[in-house]
């Protein structure tokens, strides 16, 4: 376990904090720019487990065992996210054909 | 026994509410049963209390308890509790208004028989007797407020009795507008006397104000608005013009609360706080001033009108103004004996009138009728004898009571004395006018009319027979000592006027003058009762149809002064025309264009923000990514 620590600390937090942050952008640019559902949800699982790695680090780099607390529930929440998510997806696809985003734009003023 | 005086209002307020929650299920006996019933119970219970007071005086105390209900406001210091307070003055009003209020039952239950709204009537009726049996019986001026603005609510709804008339509507109206110019004069007055007393009980009020330099302000103050509320209630310039108007409403009303018992609340409140007003010269010379003006005006108004309703409702002012006048010269006892006599006497002329009216179908002007003295003769008996109380011929009551209030007069100024004369000659003449006009000469009404003349049912001439009796022997009570009579009224009240007796002397009229007086005007109202005679019996001179051209002084009084136009012009219009300003301007402009500005914003700008709402997703995220960068770059910007 002290290896580990040691391991995460021999990267500067700089670096996690940069990658992180690449990775999260990457996610978001994907939810943005993609119309392809299950594409969008692969791109907020990118975001959810960059913030996950990020929690991670702060609490090797700090000592504290909240942020990897943190870390099980976000995973336990991607979870369900995902559950529903993907039924979501099958129904809509059932009834359109197609897992195409902008074919949901019925709910209009 | 005494405890019981709670009932004595208590029983009319349910009768009131029987007959008000019954009126549509009821049959008209049990309505009539209810509504009289209910009002000689209280007649009964007053009679004993005032037995029990006339006792105590008898035998020399004052004969006057305060009864505590309940505790009613406690704030601070100030404490208010609901009490009735049984004296001398507020047993004899117990007794004017059951009796009177009785007997007027009796007769309206023949006299309303045929009409629809049988239940209502009665259940108004009753309503009116609670309020003014609180007006009578409360122990502090709030009690008399409660009392004297239900009066005028009493009086509102039966004037407007038959509201489907829409000019008998805005009689009730009128009336009640009115009232309430004065009743704001009665509620400022309590808030005065609250704050220069700190309480509104009676008692402790006279006891404090005893102590008062005469003319002093604060009193001046209190007793103006005393007296701007009774020009309301009691119909005296300027504020009388409603009560001629107040004859839309059915006779027995007219005679209970426009002549008998409503109109003489302001000389009652003003009996009651007599100490205030005996402190308050210049108080007195005004109400002396109105007094007589009211009572010339008004006798003068009466002498043309045609409609024997109207001449008994001027009379009726008139004899206010006589009141007024000898409240002011400080003739208390003299003014109450009036307002005795008067309600007698008036009470039994305007039953009168409508047993006249009810003969002739509801037909109240007086040049279609004469002659009627042979079909109506209990009716014409019992007016004529009214006439003769009223005009102030020896030995009727009129004749006493307002001999007192003129002797005073004559005391304190022989100028009004003077005026109080003529508006006596004119009372005698109109009153004689009236009377030869309905009763004498040839009918001249259509055939059909006089077909149907009848003489009234049982229950309508009895109570005028009692009143009858009652006007004339109702002088006995108080014969002046230069007739050799024992002043018995004026001993009787002599408590309620303790405090004022001891700051101001009393008057005493030297024998001689007096006899001059009574015979002067004795002999004065016999002189006019011949010259109406002569004129509406020997030439059977019937007034003109109207439109013909007329003298001016004719035309003056025949239209009442004109006072209802140059009221019309000086307050009606300029408010009409005001609220038209308000309704156009402030309504339609400014708080309507608030209203529909706030909703016109709310829609132009739910327009322009549904813009947002487009239904693509991926704009949503868009939004919430951009919202939730402004946030981070927010908290960046603040560490």
């Amino acid at each position: 376990m002290g290896d580990i620590i040691q391991n995460i600390q021999g990267i500067p937090l700089n670096h996690y904090l940069i990658f992180c942050s690449v990775i999260f952008a990457i996610g978001v640019v994907g939810v943005l720019i993609r119309r392809n559902v299950i594409i969008i949800m692969m791109s907020i699982e990118l975001m959810l487990n960059s913030v996950n790695l990020l929690l991670a680090a702060f609490s090797a780099y700090y000592g504290d065992a909240s942020g990897q607390v943190f870390v099980f529930f976000v995973m336990a929440l991607a979870a369900a996210e995902v559950a529903v998510g993907l039924a979501i997806v099958i129904m809509v696809y059932r009834n359109t054909k197609s897992v195409d985003i902008e074919s949901l734009s019925k709910l209009r003023w | 026994m005494m405890e019981l005086i709670w009932l004595i209002p208590l029983i009319p307020l349910l009768g009131f509410i029987i007959n008000g929650l019954g009126q549509y299920n009821f049959s008209k006996f049990v309505v009539g049963l209810v509504g009289c019933g209910a009002v000689l119970g209280s007649f009964l219970l007053s009679c004993i209390l005032f037995l029990q007071v006339f006792q105590a005086r008898s035998a020399g105390e004052d004969g006057t308890t305060v009864f505590h209900l309940f505790e009613w406001i406690s704030v601070g210091g100030f404490d208010l509790s609901f009490s009735f307070l049984l004296d001398p003055l507020s047993a004899l009003m117990l007794l004017i208004v059951t009796g009177i209020g009785f007997l007027i039952h009796l007769y309206s239950y023949s006299y309303m028989y045929e009409d629809e709204s049988f239940g209502r009537f009665f259940s108004y009726l009753n309503l009116f007797i609670f309020f003014m049996l609180l007006l009578v019986l409360g122990s502090n001026y709030l009690i008399m407020f409660i009392g004297w603005e239900g009066v005028g609510l009493c009086s509102y709804l039966l004037i407007g009795f038959w509201y489907k008339n829409s000019s008998y509507a805005s009689a009730a109206k009128k009336a009640f507008v009115m009232n309430r110019i004065g009743d704001l004069g009665f509620l400022i007055a309590v808030f005065a006397i609250i704050a220069t007393f700190g309480t509104l009980e009676y008692a402790d009020v006279f006891a404090q104000a005893s102590q008062f330099p005469i003319g002093d302000a604060t009193l001046l103050l209190i007793t103006l608005l005393l007296f701007i509320a009774a020009t309301g209630k009691s119909a005296q310039i300027p504020l009388f013009t409603w009560l001629p108007d107040a004859m839309a409403g059915p006779t027995p009303v007219s005679a209970l609360i426009h002549a008998a018992t409503m109109v003489t609340a302001g000389i009652y409140m003003i009996i009651r706080s007599n100490i205030l007003f005996t402190l308050s010269p210049l108080t007195m010379q005004i109400i002396a001033g109105i007094g007589v003006a009211t009572a010339l005006i008004a006798a003068f108004i009466a002498v043309t009108q045609n409609d024997i309703k109207k001449v008994l409702a001027y009379s009726t002012v008139s004899q206010l103004g006589y009141m007024f006048l000898g409240l002011g010269v400080g003739a208390f006892t003299g003014a109450f004996f009036h307002v005795m006599t008067h309600a007698f006497f008036k009470a039994l002329l305007f039953l009168g009138a409508g047993s006249v009216i009810h003969a002739m179908h509801h037909e109240q002007d007086m040049r279609k009728m004469g002659g009627l003295k042979k079909h109506l003769p209990v009716t014409y008996v019992t007016m004529l004898l009214g006439t003769i109380a009223i005009a102030g011929i020896p030995p009727l009551s009129g004749f006493f009571s307002k001999d007192e209030i003129l002797a005073f007069t004559f005391e304190s100024s022989p100028f009004l004395w003077g005026l109080g004369f003529v508006g006596a000659l004119f009372t005698a003449f109109y009153m004689f006018r009236m009377l030869f006009l309905t009763f004498f000469g040839k009918f001249r009404g259509t055939h059909e009319q006089e077909h149907h003349l009848h003489e009234s049912p049982a229950q309508m001439t009895i109570p005028l027979i009692i009143l009858a009796i009652l006007s004339v022997l109702g002088g006995i009570i108080n014969i002046p000592s230069a007739l050799g009579g024992g002043h018995w009224l004026a001993n009787f009240l002599s408590p309620i006027f303790a405090y004022s007796n001891s700051r101001v002397p009393e008057v005493h009229l030297d024998h001689n003058t007096e006899y001059v007086l009574m015979a002067v005007s004795a002999v004065a109202a016999i002189v006019m009762a011949v010259l109406a005679y002569h004129k509406y019996v020997k030439k059977a001179d019937v007034p003109q149809a109207d439109g013909v051209a007329q003298g001016t002084l004719y035309k003056l009084s025949y239209n009442k002064f004109y006072v209802d136009e140059l009221y019309n012009a000086l307050f009606v219009k300029p408010l009409n025309a005001l609220s038209k300003v308000f309704y156009k301007v402030v309504d339609k402009s400014a708080i309507d264009g608030v209203v529909h500005g706030v909703a016109d914003f709310i829609s132009a700008s739910g327009r322009g923000i549904r813009q947002l709402q487009s239904g693509y997703v991926g704009f949503y995220i868009f939004m919430i990514v951009l919202g939730v960068a402004a946030i981070m770059l927010y908290g960046l910007l603040n560490i």
